[in-house]
């Protein structure tokens, strides 16, 4: 079959499971759901068996570090994409610490045309807040929301705006066009050197310490400006439980906070450093088992609003070496939704309409993505993922699709597995196997026209 | 099964005769410093300097100690890492006679350490070995001046002593090898 | 023994065992050749990624002492901040057949890394990393107190019932990890006074004490009192208000040296600041280790040298 072909055949997906429970056929075609129902037919469709698979919205990623331009040695927006589609999403956030950073219209339209190019996933550009990261001065932030990109998320992800002033200029001026900051909130004089989470286990292991204070005190700061200015706050990968604390009081009074928790803070904790395996090192870092309880809870209670990834992948010379010297961060595209399944899926915490909404609908939302986080509605976007709830794996570097290998999953047993992905009403991901580049290339020029 | 080659009479016998001989070769019991090769040996060589003290009244001071070997084997890379026992010199042996005591004379490699570490704690004028049992199969050229037992005995054949110090109880035994395996 | 990495996890017989081997080690130094065969053919490599003229020497004389040929890679300064990376320096070591590397560096966990990785098969001495552990320094310790307390009867004895009290900088001091692990497998008590700036967060999971009453510990009469160096790094990063304060404070002034019985030891792992954390008094008095601890050091890096590299290697 050619990939003129593949671009104008439909999809009629058979038995899937809706996050509700219900079991139905979907036609996908012409980039929308076309029609959801019982014993569905369609001339000339390729048939899906989507027995005993839920199908999910299409994932919505607020958090990721695609690495180009600059950074392409350990992943380029088309590698990212691919990693993004194999997880299961259909959309992700390109973080703007990127070099040249993301804090100029050009460098963020160049981010959406490469998205475009590779066409696996909507690559949405996050735009810096200050100019390259520095937290001096503000970024052209309107420029970038009035360019092709249409930024509305903007964040010096990589380090906290940590100037009270600037801080409440940002929140203050992304109102002009319903931008909303995304802080990554780290006091940096409480973290100079840190290496991970200061309790007993940095006090033995002789490591300075990343203390849960140094995240609590700018989420405290920040929502406060949040509510004096009357600006949306999005706080990036929360880690301690008494963030979460704050946040909740902060939603409590009404501020207009979100937050999101990440894959690994939901599950892995601090004990992993004693080995000194450097793909454990992560910002901010591995928490108590107490705090994984709390972010887990807070997901389930609508504190945390999401769950986002902070795929940061990197090369393996960055990670082979010892654990001061080396970087932060892992990639978790790939892994993100069987991780979240074993989390709060299997401890009871969460059912799969939490998990279209934590990981699809409301990251769509707090980003203003058009075309994406839509649910799966007849005349919708064709956006969507069918994941088998029942498999079991064991994660070895043949489950990343990405360019690096840093993922603190390898050799542990997932379970879940995405069958397969489709973004625009083409399939991405088919049979578990990810599409090849050029097919994929082709459908993106022919729906971005 | 093991076979008793020297019962614990046999042992004191084979220790005064030692006794006797090293007073013989060394005209008396001036100038002599007998060192035991732990562990065995050095229970050997208190006994004989007891001995020796029993024999001549006036051997007033007859000097005994322990010389350890393990730093100066040549199989070090070769095997477990093995635990050092303490050495005790008792006092300067440069221009006197050292008697060496061990258990087994076997290989002679243990000789031939223990003659390395004596040449680092001094310059005795004469080194004399005395050993319990000879058992052959000598891999170097040395050879004991006072012998208990001389045993042939194949390489499979396993000796053992005991002696109450260490053990509890006191023999030298024989077993493994081809004459057991018949039986 | 495969590696020494840390006091952590080390059992009471293998540290008695290798005391005992250092007693035996410090009878060499006694004799008229200082110097034994064992480790003739070996090649021991001090890898030092931080400056530490003491420590390196000290296990250079260890090893000479051994026969084993000596070679000082100092990465410091040289290729390694060109950007050679500490996989790199074990490779080229593994390359030249080392069968030992001393390795002293800034980061907690660089010997544990080296040890793992699978880039050089040599067995690894921590001699310093970070602010984790510094295992030979707790065992040169242990040692000198063991033989103050025994004299020549110290083979095969612990430090049952001993109390020891570690004064100053804890936070940053891997004397004092190894220390804590290694006294207290021994049967010491142990009792860290400091600033509270100078002391972990969380000390839940350590097997002592810990307050920050100087003149209250030296009153319960301690039977060693071991000082820490305070770094000059310290001083500017508001830990406490000034070396002066600190020094009345926290420092073994002539006045609280007075109050301590006769009997008690008096340590100290070197460099010292005289008048900052111990007066001259305290550290030349008759009760004062200070200089014992070198001599001990270089007896109980030859009995880990000993330990990790005459056996086969598969010994582990
Ligand atoms: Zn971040």
């Amino acid at each position: 079959m050619s990939s003129d072909n593949a671009a104008s055949t439909p999809y009629l997906i058979r038995g899937a499971t809706l996050p509700d429970g219900t079991r139905t056929d979907l036609v996908l075609a012409d980039g929308r759901i076309a029609e959801i129902g019982s014993g569905l037919s369609r001339a000339g469709a390729s048939v899906v068996d989507a027995a005993g698979l839920i199908a999910l919205p299409g994932l919505v990623d607020l958090h990721t570090h695609l690495r180009e331009p600059g950074g392409e040695q350990s992943e380029t927006i088309l590698s990212g994409s691919q990693a993004a589609a194999v997880g299961g999403f259909t959309s992700v956030f390109a973080m703007a610490n990127t070099s040249p950073v993301q804090d100029t219209a050009g460098v963020v339209d160049q981010v959406l045309a490469l998205g475009e190019q590779a066409g696996y996933v909507t690559v949405q550009p996050i735009g810096a807040v200050t100019v390259g990261l520095a937290g001096e001065r503000l970024a052209e932030l309107g420029a970038m929301a009035t360019s092709r990109a249409r930024v509305r998320v903007f964040s010096d992800d990589g380090f906290c705006v940590s100037d009270p002033l600037l801080m409440r200029r940002a929140l203050e001026y992304v109102k002009a066009f319903d931008g909303v900051v995304a802080q990554h909130s780290q006091e940096p004089r409480l973290t100079e050197k840190a290496q991970m989470n200061e309790g007993a286990l940095s006090s033995e292991l002789g490591m300075v310490g990343w203390p849960a204070v140094a995240e609590e005190s700018i989420i405290a700061r920040d929502v406060l400006l949040a509510e004096h200015v009357g600006s949306r706050l999005h706080v990036c990968h929360v880690s301690t439980a008494g963030s979460v604390d704050v946040i909740r009081w902060a939603k409590a009074r009404g501020i207009q906070v979100t937050a999101e928790a990440t894959p690994h803070h939901l599950m892995l904790t601090e004990d992993l450093v004693v080995g000194y395996d450097a793909r454990f090192k992560v910002n901010p870092p591995l928490r108590r088992r107490e705090d994984v309880e709390a972010l887990r809870a807070g997901l389930a209670d609508g504190t945390i609003d999401i769950v986002a990834t902070d795929h940061a992948p990197h090369p393996i010379e960055a990670k082979d070496c010892e654990w001061d010297a080396a970087a932060n961060g892992m990639v978790g595209l790939e892994s993100a939704l069987s991780v979240v399944h074993a989390s709060v899926i299997d401890t009871g915490l969460l059912d799969w309409n939490d998990i279209a909404r934590v990981l699809s609908s409301t990251p769509a939302r707090i980003g203003r993505l058009a075309g994406q986080g839509q649910g799966l509605l007849v005349g919708g976007p064709a956006e969507l993922t069918l994941y088998d709830p029942a498999a079991s794996r064991v994660f070895g570097r043949g489950s990343l699709a990405g360019k690096s290998a840093n993922s603190p999953y390898l050799e542990m047993t997932l379970p879940g597995r995405v069958q397969a992905t489709f973004h625009r009403g083409y399939a991405t991901v088919l049979d578990g196997a990810l599409r090849p580049a050029a097919e994929i290339a082709a459908q993106g020029v022919r729906t971005h026209g | 099964m093991a076979r008793i080659v020297l019962n614990q009479a046999d042992i004191t016998r084979a220790l005064t005769r030692i006794s006797h001989e090293i007073l013989e070769s060394n005209r008396g019991a001036e100038n002599l410093v007998i060192l035991g090769i732990p562990t065995r040996g050095v229970v050997l060589a208190r006994r004989i300097a007891e001995t020796i003290a029993r024999i001549e009244p006036t051997a007033t001071d007859v000097r005994v100690g322990s010389l350890d070997v393990t730093m100066y084997r040549d199989d070090l890379g070769q095997t477990r890492t093995r635990t050092p026992t303490r050495t005790q010199v008792p006092g300067s042996i440069d221009g006197v006679t050292v008697v060496l005591v061990d258990d087994v004379l076997y290989s002679g490699r243990t000789i031939r350490s223990a003659l390395d570490a004596l040449g680092d704690h001094g310059r005795p004028t004469i080194v004399r070995l005395a050993v319990l049992v000879d058992r052959g199969h000598r891999e170097l050229p040395i050879r004991a001046d006072f012998v208990g037992k001389n045993l042939p005995s194949s390489t499979e054949e396993r000796i053992n002593v005991h002696l109450l110090e260490v053990d509890g109880d006191e023999f030298v035994s024989i077993d493994g090898g081809a004459a057991e395996d018949a039986s | 023994m495969r590696h020494l990495l840390s006091t952590k996890g080390m059992s009471r017989d293998e540290a008695i065992l290798l005391l005992d081997i250092a007693e035996d080690m410090a009878d060499v130094a006694n004799r008229e050749v200082k110097k034994l065969p064992t480790l003739r053919g070996k090649t021991v490599v001090n890898l030092f990624f931080e400056d530490s003229t003491r420590t390196r020497i000290s296990f250079e004389a260890a090893a000479k002492r051994l026969s084993a040929d000596v070679i000082n890679f100092s990465a410091k300064g040289s290729s390694v901040s060109k950007g050679e990376s500490l996989k790199d320096t074990a490779q080229t070591l593994a390359a030249m057949g080392a069968d030992g590397v001393v390795i002293r560096h800034p980061a907690s966990g660089a010997p544990h890394v080296l040890a793992e990785s699978g880039w050089i098969d040599a067995g690894i001495i921590n001699a310093g990393d970070g602010t984790h552990e510094h295992p030979t320094q707790a065992l040169l310790d242990a040692f000198t107190i063991r033989r103050r307390l025994h004299r020549g009867a110290a083979r095969g004895k612990g430090l049952d019932g001993v109390t020891v009290t570690i004064v100053g900088d804890v936070l940053h001091s891997r004397v004092a990890r190894s220390n804590l692990w290694l006294l207290t497998t021994l049967g010491a008590h142990v009792t860290f006074i400091a600033p509270p700036t100078l002391l972990p967060m969380d000390m839940s999971g350590w097997p002592a004490e810990a307050g920050f009453d100087l003149d209250a510990a030296i009153d319960a009469g301690p039977d060693v009192v071991m000082m820490l160096r305070i770094q000059q790094e310290r001083m500017n990063a508001a830990f406490f208000p000034n070396s002066r304060e600190y020094s009345r404070r926290w420092g073994l002034d002539d006045e609280r040296f007075g109050r301590l019985a006769p009997t008690t030891i008096v340590m100290h792992p070197g460099p010292m600041n005289r008048g900052l954390e111990i007066s001259s008094a305290a550290a030349d008095s008759a009760g004062s280790t200070v200089r014992e601890q070198v001599a001990n050091g270089v007896s109980v890096r030859m009995a880990a040298l000993y330990l990790l590299l005459s056996g086969d290697r598969e010994d582990s």
